[in-house]
């Protein structure tokens, strides 16, 4: 059978148009099938998002829809990042199926379908209006998963509360949104880059009506990336969320925030970073929300009792180091947070992936409760211990391979000739955190190892779960060693960004 | 290309912690032995190369058995690049022999044995390969992954405060390693083309400002000085040496203090010549400090393991004063002979408390008295190692103390190293003491009736120390020899 595309090249959206209707096939085949399928469903989910991948894969560069859909190295990137969290996080789901969301699987995959979709759309937009729906249609999803354990008060706080933040930040980034297209006149990033700086050049009064932007903007961002001072939401709704749906909110939503980050500010605002064009230098602004997220985070952790409590601050902490890389603005820079992002993937998601089993066996997600369990379960304390220490980035794993990438673009930038010295600053907060940081994450490794009680606990792990932990822990210590292939990739990421790849 | 040895050195006690990880838990003679097994290679090798470099490379003190540099991470210039010289081999030697002197010591490990042994094996890999690794990404990640096994092996299997010891030692080395990563990074962009190859990069310190000098020579600095320990770094190593089982507080004095004096000879000090002509006077000041204190505090020990951790404090401040007086080729190459000496002795000294410790399950100094009598020959080595550390002639301690104070005499202000000389004095006070009330006096029969003298097995960890303590003693010769071209080779670097 033969079709002609349309000439607006449907073709580049093949992997998000057939996740959209994969999405509501689940939803169908539950209802179908009365709702008794359990693991039927989640492996369908599972076989949808491996399709939308090699779709992905054939889906050549380019751009269609009159240059608001790109498909560039970034969007690719970053496509594969939030595919394999959604696998990862349906994959480590099945218990949670099988247990707590009997009446409602298909909607509780479809919505993460529906999530991935919107991210995906992010990553592909070059332009303000489309990127501030593909954030909508990530977040909204995110809003019901979070409350969806709906008979238990944790989960439902979380959701509302996830919803009244996640419903403001969009506000305050549409508000910033408004004054760029009034100053530029155009929601094309590219055109507005060109734009703003012919405006501000002509009038030299934007000025202020700029930093309001930068400031609004700014903040609807760092509530999504969970950065100090908007970071409240954060561990509340980590830990009362079911777990799976938290692991692909930190990971997911994350990398879906520091898209729309990249693309409006790295992109977009380029030409005010820095010496060349004041007043409106933001690079500062989130250097020192970044310090904030990694200080922050890294000592409040150190207090936690609940694991997931305790990855919720180590996921401000993680969006701070991110922040180092994006503010580098270099061709290091925007490398190094792809696959910073592509590391933590892969250790989160595993440590998240532990966690889940854990509680659906044990019903505890406090960090006590884990003691002794490397007697009763000694490979499976050893792999959450791996993922664990690539958080904190010791070597070789992943972790230290993207902390290193991150803090060399950093250094990169402040020891060239005339470069930002206050970069410094930021390594050396980055640097000393990154010790605290180790505390904590230890601590979950301590309790396991160092106790002489046993644990009473066996740990059963689904054919589903044990992928994820497999993948995750391929990943975490094959690119720890061999990290090449993937910053030959994120090497191209830069170029997407035209002006950095001189 | 010829056969990679080095790298041989860093593999195969890799291959064995996955062999001893796929053995079945409750066999625990196979482990044992597998493990001993896998760690017998690399130390036979790690000898045959100290005869190997002597014959064919001393004299001129070249790098030798270079692997590399093979492209690894080629997008951040990341390579594979190992070598190994006269200061390096001496090391790769101690590691290799006290790494397999402490597994058979470690048989009486009685719990989780198959994680001690994969443990220790991983351990092994991570010091080899620092004292390899010529590329300083390659050498970050070998100094850091020793710190996890390591953190393992204090957390599981260390005595009541072994968490607190364990997470001690893990945040302090993690802390200063941070700063030498800063450093690296620093020299990575300011080279032109950037490098991380350790020998590009001594070409390239000295043509930075002297501002930024000083900067990478402190990060440096603070990094190796915490694995030393250096005065006022030092308050992880008593924690750490007291909590640990007896293996590891043998590979933490043998070999991981070495580290940090042998990053200093081959990264600090020839990199950044302006700043050591700088801070030389002051390290040196550190370093008599360090003596001076280390012996004070030794003699005010009721543990007989603190004590032992103290006299490190104390024995590795000589190192220290020896790198202060860097124009002196005696005071350098007494540094190397200290590093060799205390590897040998502390061992030995430490597997001795670990023998009394096993059998009286205490390490209180006031508890004992007259064991003399009753376990003889124990009485024998353990008294000889003390003698060994106070440093009598005829054993390795005097020769490097000795050759330490002719060349800082020469180099450094005659104050400073007469004040140094006291901590001998120090040393055999503290030393002597322990014997005294441990060994001589009355014997408390009824307490410690059943004491049995040392075994077979233990004797077979302290022999092989002995003959090294005795030979180096009375024929040091060789081990100059083999180090001497290296070391002019250093010092040209650090006169430039």
């Amino acid at each position: 059978m033969e079709f002609q595309l349309p000439p607006y090249s449907l073709k580049m959206m093949l992997p998000e148009l057939f996740l959209f209707g994969w999405a509501l096939v689940v939803i169908a085949f539950d209802l179908v099938s009365g709702r008794k399928k359990e693991s039927a469903v989640g492996y369908l989910t599972l076989a949808g998002i491996l399709i939308a991948g090699g779709l992905l894969a054939f889906t050549g560069y380019g751009r269609g829809f009159g240059n608001m859909f790109f498909n560039d190295p970034m969007a690719r990137f970053f496509k594969i990042i939030f595919l394999g969290a959604a696998f990862m996080a349906v994959g480590s789901s099945f218990g949670v199926l099988k247990e707590r969301v009997r009446n409602h699987r298909g909607e509780y995959l479809g919505l993460i379908l529906f999530s991935t979709v919107g991210m995906m759309f992010l990553a592909s937009s070059q332009e303000l209006l489309s990127l501030y729906i593909g954030l909508e249609l990530t977040t909204i999803p995110l809003f019901v998963l979070a409350a969806f354990y709906k008979d238990n008060k944790l989960s439902v706080e979380a959701g509302i509360k996830y919803f009244v933040v996640g419903a403001f930040s969009s506000a305050l980034l549409l508000y910033g949104i408004s004054f760029l297209y009034g100053m530029a006149g155009t929601t094309d990033i590219i055109q507005m880059k060109i734009n703003l700086a012919i405006t501000h050049l002509t009038f030299k009064s934007i000025g202020m009506t700029l930093v309001i932007a930068v400031v609004t903007m700014l903040a609807g961002i760092g509530f999504k990336l969970g950065l100090p001072p908007f970071h409240q939401w954060v561990p509340d709704v980590y830990e009362g969320s079911p777990t799976p749906v938290a692991a692909f909110l930190s990971i997911g939503s994350k990398a879906a925030g520091l898209v729309a980050f990249a693309k409006i500010f790295v992109n977009g605002l380029s030409a005010f970073f820095g010496p060349e064009m004041l007043p409106n230098d933001w690079g500062q602004l989130v250097a020192i929300m970044a310090i904030l997220a990694m200080v922050l985070g890294n000592t409040v952790a150190i207090w936690q009792t609940n694991i997931k409590r305790m990855l919720g601050y180590s996921s401000i902490a993680q969006a701070g180091y991110i922040m180092i890389g994006m503010v580098a603005m270099n061709v290091y820079g925007l490398s190094s947070v792809a696959y910073y992002m592509f590391a933590y993937m892969f250790a989160n998601m595993g440590a998240f992936a532990i966690v889940t089993i854990f509680e659906d066996k044990t019903e505890s997600t406090q960090i006590s409760s884990y003691r002794g369990l490397s007697k009763s379960e000694p490979a499976l304390s050893l792999i959450l211990s791996i993922f664990l220490l690539s958080l904190a980035g010791i070597p070789p794993l992943a972790g230290f391979m993207a902390k290193y990438y991150v803090f060399a673009a950093a250094v990169e930038k402040a020891s060239s000739p005339n470069g930002v010295t206050w970069l410094y600053w930021l390594v050396g907060v980055g640097l000393l955190t990154s010790v605290f940081s180790l505390y904590y994450y230890v601590n979950v490794i301590k309790q396991m190892y160092f106790s002489r009680e046993d644990s009473p606990y066996k740990i059963p792990v689904s054919a589903p779960a044990l992928a994820v932990i497999v993948i995750c822990l391929i990943g975490v210590i094959l690119f720890g060693i061999w990290p090449e292939p993937i910053l030959q990739f994120a090497k191209d990421i830069p170029a997407s960004f035209g002006f950095l790849a001189r | 290309m010829d056969f990679p040895i080095l790298s041989t050195l860093v593999l195969f006690p890799i291959v064995g912690m996955v062999a001893v990880m796929l053995l079945p838990k409750d066999a625990h003679g196979a482990i044992r032995w597998t493990a001993v097994g896998f760690s017998l290679p690399p130390m036979v090798l790690s000898i045959w190369l100290v005869f190997d470099y002597f014959a064919n490379f001393a004299a001129a003190g070249t790098m030798a058995y270079m692997e590399g540099p093979f492209e690894w991470i080629p997008s951040l210039n990341i390579q594979y690049l190992m070598g190994a010289d006269g200061i390096s081999i001496p090391m790769l030697a101690l590691t290799g022999l006290l790494t397999t002197l402490s597994l058979i010591a470690s048989f009486g490990i009685k719990v989780r044995v198959k994680e001690f042994f994969a443990f220790f094996l991983l351990l092994e890999a991570g010091m080899m390969g620092v004292f390899c690794a010529l590329d300083f990404f390659l050498f970050y990640v070998f100094w850091e992954i020793m710190l996890v096994p390591m953190y393992f092996l204090i957390g599981i299997w260390g005595g009541p405060q072994k968490e607190y010891a364990a997470i001690k030692f893990f945040l302090y080395t993690l802390f200063g390693s941070i700063f030498m990563l800063v450093a690296i990074l620093i020299m990575y962009f300011t080279s032109e083309p950037h490098s991380l190859s350790i020998l590009t990069l001594m070409d390239h310190g000295p043509t930075l400002t002297h501002t930024l000098q000083l900067v990478c020579f402190c990060f440096f600095f603070i990094a190796f000085a915490i694995k030393v320990p250096v005065w006022p770094f030092h308050t992880w190593l008593p924690d750490a040496h007291v909590q640990a089982p007896t293996a590891v507080s043998v590979i933490l004095a043998g070999v991981l203090l070495k580290m940090g004096t042998y990053a200093m000879l081959r990264i600090n000090w020839p990199m950044f010549p302006d700043a050591l002509r700088t801070l030389g006077f002051w390290i040196a000041v550190l370093g008599v400090i360090g003596i001076i204190y280390g012996a004070l505090v030794s003699l005010a020990q009721k543990d007989l393991k603190k004590l032992v951790a103290y006299s490190s404090v104390s024995h590795m401040g000589y190192c220290m004063l020896a790198l202060g007086a860097f124009s002196s080729v005696t005071a350098i190459a007494g540094c190397m002979f200290q590093m060799i000496s205390h590897g040998l002795i502390t061992s030995a000294l430490f597997l001795l408390v670990g023998v009394i410790y096993d059998r009286a399950h205490t390490r209180e100094i006031a508890a004992f008295g007259g064991l003399g009598s009753k376990l003889p020959i124990y009485t024998g080595i353990m008294v000889f190692f003390s003698m060994a550390a106070l440093g009598l002639p005829g054993m390795s301690g005097f020769v490097s103390e000795f050759m330490i104070f002719v060349g800082a005499f020469g180099a450094l202000n005659k104050v400073l190293v007469g004040i140094a000389v006291l901590g001998v004095v120090l040393g055999a006070a503290y030393m002597l003491r322990m014997v005294q009330n441990v060994f001589l006096g009355e014997f408390n029969l009824a307490r410690w009736g059943d004491l049995t003298d040392i075994n077979g097995r233990e004797l077979v960890t302290v022999i092989p120390l002995i003959i090294l303590t005795l030979f180096i003693g009375i024929y040091p010769k060789p081990l100059v020899i083999l180090m001497n071209g290296t070391l002019e080779h250093l010092i040209g670097l650090m006169s430039r």
